[in-house]
């Protein structure tokens, strides 16, 4: 059964997003997407070198792929929005995961930043996929200015601590009406088709699978356990209330008139 | 720079402390404690520093891999030093470029600069580093800005380890495109920083001290420190080098830190360490500053042999040299003889590229945008 995410007007079939930062060789890297199937793949603007003849990392990833450039190296949403343009400028589109990060011993997001980012950048038309701490508040902001996902992080980025932040992102799925894309924190298969189950439209995942002692093996079981979230999610009743229910209720005199 | 705000009042704090007699007392459940902990203190680096800790170098090698894994995966950056004059007006007792040393002394013009820099961006290096000894006459700030200009038509990002500026000075480079800054203590120890140091502005112990944090006020984007491993207590200096580190990691969290651990090497006849640091040590080091400070970047340079580099990659180094020259004009013509030490790996870059990927590390030649 077909079971597609629609991202910016395109028709993603695999919602394993896989990050590219860390593998051991862009060979190894190319046989993991071949593999996984994934069809959106993060690329790090500064380690793309256009010049290189054989070590340009995007002659390394399917051409039916789609790229998504992240800014990661900005610290403010100035240099972001710097790194974004240039991104289009050099030919790798508008997809952009936009990644603000002033703190380098967490790597954990400035929300504030991004979405002054996100405003600049979505006006001039470019698709944002904003990585952001868990937050009701800035999540609706980011939709305002026309984020089109929000990709909360689960901990922080090559932490594999699991999904900490997990009640956090439930009320985002349930509150914001954007795709809700995990990234950051996912150790391994179970924590991802968690995420799925609870609703997530995607997760990413590059530490857990690019430092794997196989990566291409590896790449394959987060994909399966991928479907079986998504599958999950489609056919279990999802409600136990987020609501308090209050055990003594203060309404309760009310009666009648 | 704020002035009451300094690592030098950090170092007082420790700089009177009885080092070997405080590793003695270290026993084996404060060093256990101290690798199994998530956020560790200065007294946990001592114990992982400490003589006892010896005994556990395997399992603190297994946790600093596991750590670097997780923090910085299987990539590996590559550069490569440019050297681009040995004119020095100090006096460093352990330095080829000791003032006082006959040679004759050279200074690269713009096309001499642009032939160096032509040969190396053909190896496919994008981050470089350039040096200079320290002579305002010689080399001015004017010099080193027309170079830099120069440099970014080949590379990507380029780093400096030349004598220490002001802050504005700094923001003015930081403007022009350089993100990194190299500057090492050379040694924490003030007497013998006084000894081995004789003549020349490098003397100011202070003013060394805080060049990391008057880049980091001028916000660049990278801050390379080290000791110069020989000249003093070893354990001692990598303590107060991994505590310089934690403090600026903690005043810039925006700034990336990194390490080197560079251990004297032949250049100067008459000049011995005054320190013995063997190769278990350096793999003390190592470790122990990947326990401390998991995100810490670590610089490993061709001073090491070739053998004993790919030993000590996956505990920890993020940052190696390759097709490294200490002469000025030494890429170009590789048998320039006037150097600043010997260097002990003389594998080219594509011979580092293909030994990385044979170990498991993508060789990465690129990881910046200048924006």
């Amino acid at each position: 059964m077909k079971d597609s995410l629609t991202l910016a007007g395109k028709e993603i079939n695999n919602r394993l997003f896989i990050g590219t930062g860390k593998f051991p060789s862009k060979e190894i890297l190319k046989k993991v997407l071949a593999q996984a199937q994934s069809e959106v793949v993060t690329v790090a603007l500064r380690r793309i070198d256009l010049e290189s003849k054989e070590d340009n990392i995007l002659d390394f990833i399917p051409k039916n792929c789609q790229i998504l450039t992240n800014t990661s190296g900005a610290r403010t949403a100035k240099e972001a929005i710097r790194i974004a343009r240039l991104a289009k400028a050099c030919g790798c589109g508008d997809w952009i995961k936009l990644e603000v990060i002033s703190d380098n011993k967490y790597l954990l997001p400035d929300n504030l930043e991004t979405i002054e980012a996100t405003k600049v950048l979505a006006s001039e038309g470019f698709k944002i996929f904003a990585y952001m701490s868990p937050d009701l508040s800035v999540a609706k902001k980011l939709i305002q200015v026309k984020a089109t996902a929000i990709m909360p992080l689960g901990s922080p980025i090559g932490s594999k601590r699991g999904v900490k932040t997990k009640e956090l992102v439930k009320i985002l799925i349930k509150e914001i009406d954007a795709p809700i894309i995990v990234d950051a924190g996912i150790g391994y298969p179970s924590e991802a088709a968690e995420c799925m189950e609870l609703g997530c439209s995607a997760v990413l995942v590059n530490t857990a699978i690019a430092t794997a002692k196989d990566p291409v093996e590896m790449a394959v079981s987060f994909d399966l356990a991928v479907k079986a979230g998504r599958l999950a999610c489609r056919n279990v009743n999802q409600e136990t209330s987020e609501f308090a229910k209050a055990s003594s209720p203060l309404t309760g005199f009310l009666r009648d008139e | 720079m704020n002035e009451n705000l300094s690592f030098y009042s950090l170092y007082s704090k420790y700089k009177n402390l009885d080092f070997s007699t405080y590793f003695k007392k270290v026993n084996d459940d404060e060093i256990i404690n101290s690798f199994n902990k998530r956020s560790l203190n200065p007294d946990n680096l001592l114990a992982l520093l400490s003589v006892k800790a010896e005994n556990y170098i395997e399992t603190m090698a297994q946790k600093a891999k596991d750590l670097s894994l997780q923090h910085f995966g299987r990539a590996i950056l590559l550069y490569t030093p440019l050297y681009l004059s040995n004119y020095c007006i100090n006096e460093c007792l352990y330095c080829g470029f000791n003032s006082k040393v006959k040679f004759k002394r050279k200074k690269l013009s713009l096309e001499e600069v642009e032939k160096e820099a032509t040969f190396i961006a053909k190896t496919g290096l994008q981050h470089i580093l350039i040096l200079t000894g320290e002579s305002e006459q010689i080399t001015p700030l004017s010099y080193i800005k027309e170079c830099i200009q120069l440099l970014k038509k080949y590379f990507t990002s380029i780093s400096i380890e030349i004598f220490p500026l002001k802050t504005n000075e700094y923001k003015e480079l930081v403007a022009l495109g350089v993100d990194g800054l190299t500057i090492y203590q050379e040694v924490y120890d003030e007497k013998i920083y006084s000894q081995v140091h004789l003549k020349g502005p490098k003397k100011d112990y202070a003013h060394r001290l805080d060049t990391a944090q008057r880049a980091g006020d001028a916000k660049m984007r990278t801050i390379n420190i080290g000791a110069l491993l020989g000249l003093g207590d070893w354990r001692k200096e990598a303590f107060f080098m991994l505590l310089h580190a934690k403090y600026l990691q903690d005043l810039y969290p925006e700034i990336e830190i990194s390490v080197s651990l560079p251990r004297l090497r032949p250049q100067v006849k008459n000049f011995k360490a005054i320190s013995k640091v063997s190769d278990k040590n350096i793999v003390q080091i190592i470790t122990a500053a990947r326990i401390f400070l998991p995100r810490l970047g670590i610089t490993l340079s061709t001073r090491e042999n070739s053998s004993l580099r790919d030993n000590l990659l996956p505990l920890g180094i993020t940052k190696i040299s390759a097709g490294s020259t200490t002469a000025v004009g030494g890429h170009i013509n590789s048998k320039e003889k006037d150097v600043q030490f010997e260097i002990a790996d003389q594998r080219d870059v594509a011979t580092i590229r293909r030994m990385l990927l044979a170990k498991g590390y993508q060789p990465v030649l690129k990881d910046w945008v200048g924006v």
